[in-house]
């Protein structure tokens, strides 16, 4: 699936670069020379995108839409590292309404509500007054890989990267909370950001973790990535980072934390966010009567990062393949590789545990017995011995797709 | 004394660094202030444009729609009954209307 062919759209760019050289690498950034496409390969819609660098403090980035930005991680960049470069981490908000600029200095967090005092913190205040914490974990929405349902349906069109994996540093919401004093009947805590909706009267995005999640001591009010700031498409000053769950939970740009003695009734909490209350989340297309749940935790993944779709490989001829994989709200205990459409598996070589919710690397060596058309699988259990299913996932979102993932190659 | 531990101490403390690249700890942020690109792409001409056009994107540009797959006419119905329900865009019976034949016509099972 993970076959992002990037061509050059520009007819002639190819050709004239090579007869300008070196000296007239300038000339790229002119926008109709430097123009390129990613090609998702789907059927029932559009299957190329732009790839973008005019987002600030981004590269190269798959633009899904332009406004508010979806701009989703190529997928060659999982092949270099565990770790995602901050400025090809995925990008993802629901309104665009939110600012370019924060004055570092008058920004606030404000923790109200169900607490014996109401606080507002400072950024000196977390950065200089409270104990910090790296972890390790992967940003995923829940609607990854929904460009791959079939049949399709609406959403944000993502192929396989809007996920992206990050040390994150920051302070622990319990901590927070703590300063605050949580009052006997907190029930729920909310999180809101700088974003605001743009139509009056329209849901402004706030997500709610249960108290007893949201003093686990993992949760984390995080200020930096990678040992550097967050992007501010990436939620700059503040984001909440909750480890093994969905990334629709990583509050951005964090100004707004309220306990609540009540079940949060907000539409994203409420409402939005929804999965079949079904095995794997799964239904059949047109099925009715079922339950709806929220997305919550994420599940075990596995993917080939060096060999696509449709990709030669020498038979009879020991070959290596590698990938990541990641355990979902735990870590990775196995990562195996069928060469015949998942008749029979074999292990692989896990690479070093960089942390439990992040990505992890796998590789082994694999020999193709005989010419021919040859399917790949690659699947992930994970330490609490779930593992990625063999059928294909489906629901009316799109949300939750971790079904093993198939690389067809042929062996020559 | 002083001049011969310098050597030492700047010695031992490229030692105790963790690894090349490994960055100072952040202690102050500083505001990028950037400017998000928008888009001021219009829908493709045709009937029916001006709906979507006048009523679609103030939220949200034309990419995000023309990037959905084809859908049949219940589900391009389903989108725009939610983002006028659950997003509060607010659209006339008559514009909503026309931006389903839109959507159907153009991005509908079997549209060209």
């Amino acid at each position: 699936m993970q076959d992002h062919d990037v061509q050059r759209s520009g007819l002639t760019r190819r050709r004239v670069l090579g007869q300008m050289g070196i000296a007239s690498l300038a000339l790229m950034s002119s926008p109709a020379l430097a123009q390129q496409t990613v090609d998702l390969h789907v059927q029932g819609g559009p299957s190329t995108r732009t790839i973008t660098t005019s987002y600030p403090q981004k590269g190269r980035m798959i633009l899904q839409r332009s406004s508010p930005p979806w701009l989703e991680t190529p997928f060659e960049t999982f092949d270099k590292d565990v770790f995602t470069p901050n400025d090809q981490h995925y990008v993802s908000w629901h309104w665009a309404n939110f600012p370019g600029d924060v004055d570092v200095d008058r920004f606030r967090l404000t923790v109200r509500g169900r607490v014996n005092q109401t606080l507002a913190l400072s950024l000196k205040d977390i950065l200089q007054g409270m104990p910090r914490f790296d972890v390790a974990a992967v940003n995923q929405c829940a609607g990854n890989s929904r460009i791959y349902a079939e049949p399709r349906v609406a959403g944000a069109q993502w192929a396989n990267g809007s996920m992206s994996n990050a040390i994150w540093t920051g302070v622990r919401l319990r901590d927070v909370l703590d300063r605050a004093g949580v009052k006997p009947g907190a029930i729920q805590v909310r999180f809101g950001g700088l974003d605001e909706p743009v139509m009056p009267g329209a849901p402004k995005f706030l997500k709610s973790l249960t108290i007893d999640h949201a003093r686990d001591g993992e949760v984390m009010i995080a200020f930096g990535m990678n040992g550097e700031q967050l992007p501010l498409l990436n939620g700059f000053p503040l984001r909440l980072v909750v480890p093994g769950w969905c990334g629709v939970y990583w509050v951005k740009m964090l100004n707004d934390i309220e306990v609540l003695d009540q079940p949060d009734t907000n539409y994203w909490t409420a409402t939005g966010y929804r999965v079949p209350d079904t095995p794997h989340n799964s239904v059949k297309p047109g099925e009715t009567g079922f339950k709806m749940v929220p997305v919550t935790r994420n599940v075990p993944r596995s993917f080939i990062t060096n060999i696509r779709n449709g990709d030669s490989v020498p038979a009879a001829t020991p070959a290596s393949a590698r990938g990541i994989a990641f355990g979902g709200d735990c870590g990775v205990a196995r990562v195996d590789l069928s060469i015949d459409g998942g008749s029979s598996w074999q292990p692989t070589q896990l690479g070093a545990d960089r942390g439990t919710y992040g990505f992890r690397q796998w590789q082994t060596q694999f020999a193709l017995p005989a010419r021919g058309a040859r399917t790949l699988m690659v699947r992930c259990t994970n330490t609490r011995n779930e593992a990625q299913p063999d059928f294909r996932i489906w629901n009316p979102a799109g949300y939750m797709f971790n079904t093993i993932e198939t690389t067809h190659v042929i062996a020559t | 004394m002083l001049r011969d531990v310098l050597p030492m101490v700047a010695v031992l403390g490229l030692v105790l660094l963790p690894h090349p690249g490994q960055t100072a700890p952040i202690t102050t942020l500083k505001s990028p202030k950037v400017d998000v690109p928008t888009s001021d792409t219009m829908f493709p001409a045709g009937p029916g444009s001006d709906a979507i056009n006048n009523n679609c994107l103030a939220c949200h540009s034309a990419d995000h729609v023309l990037n959905q797959p084809s859908l049949s006419r219940m589900a391009w119905q389903e989108v725009v009954d939610k983002m006028i329900t659950a997003y509060k865009a607010p659209v006339s019976p008559d514009d909503a209307k026309a931006i389903v034949d839109y959507l159907v016509r153009t991005k509908g099972k079997g549209a060209p």
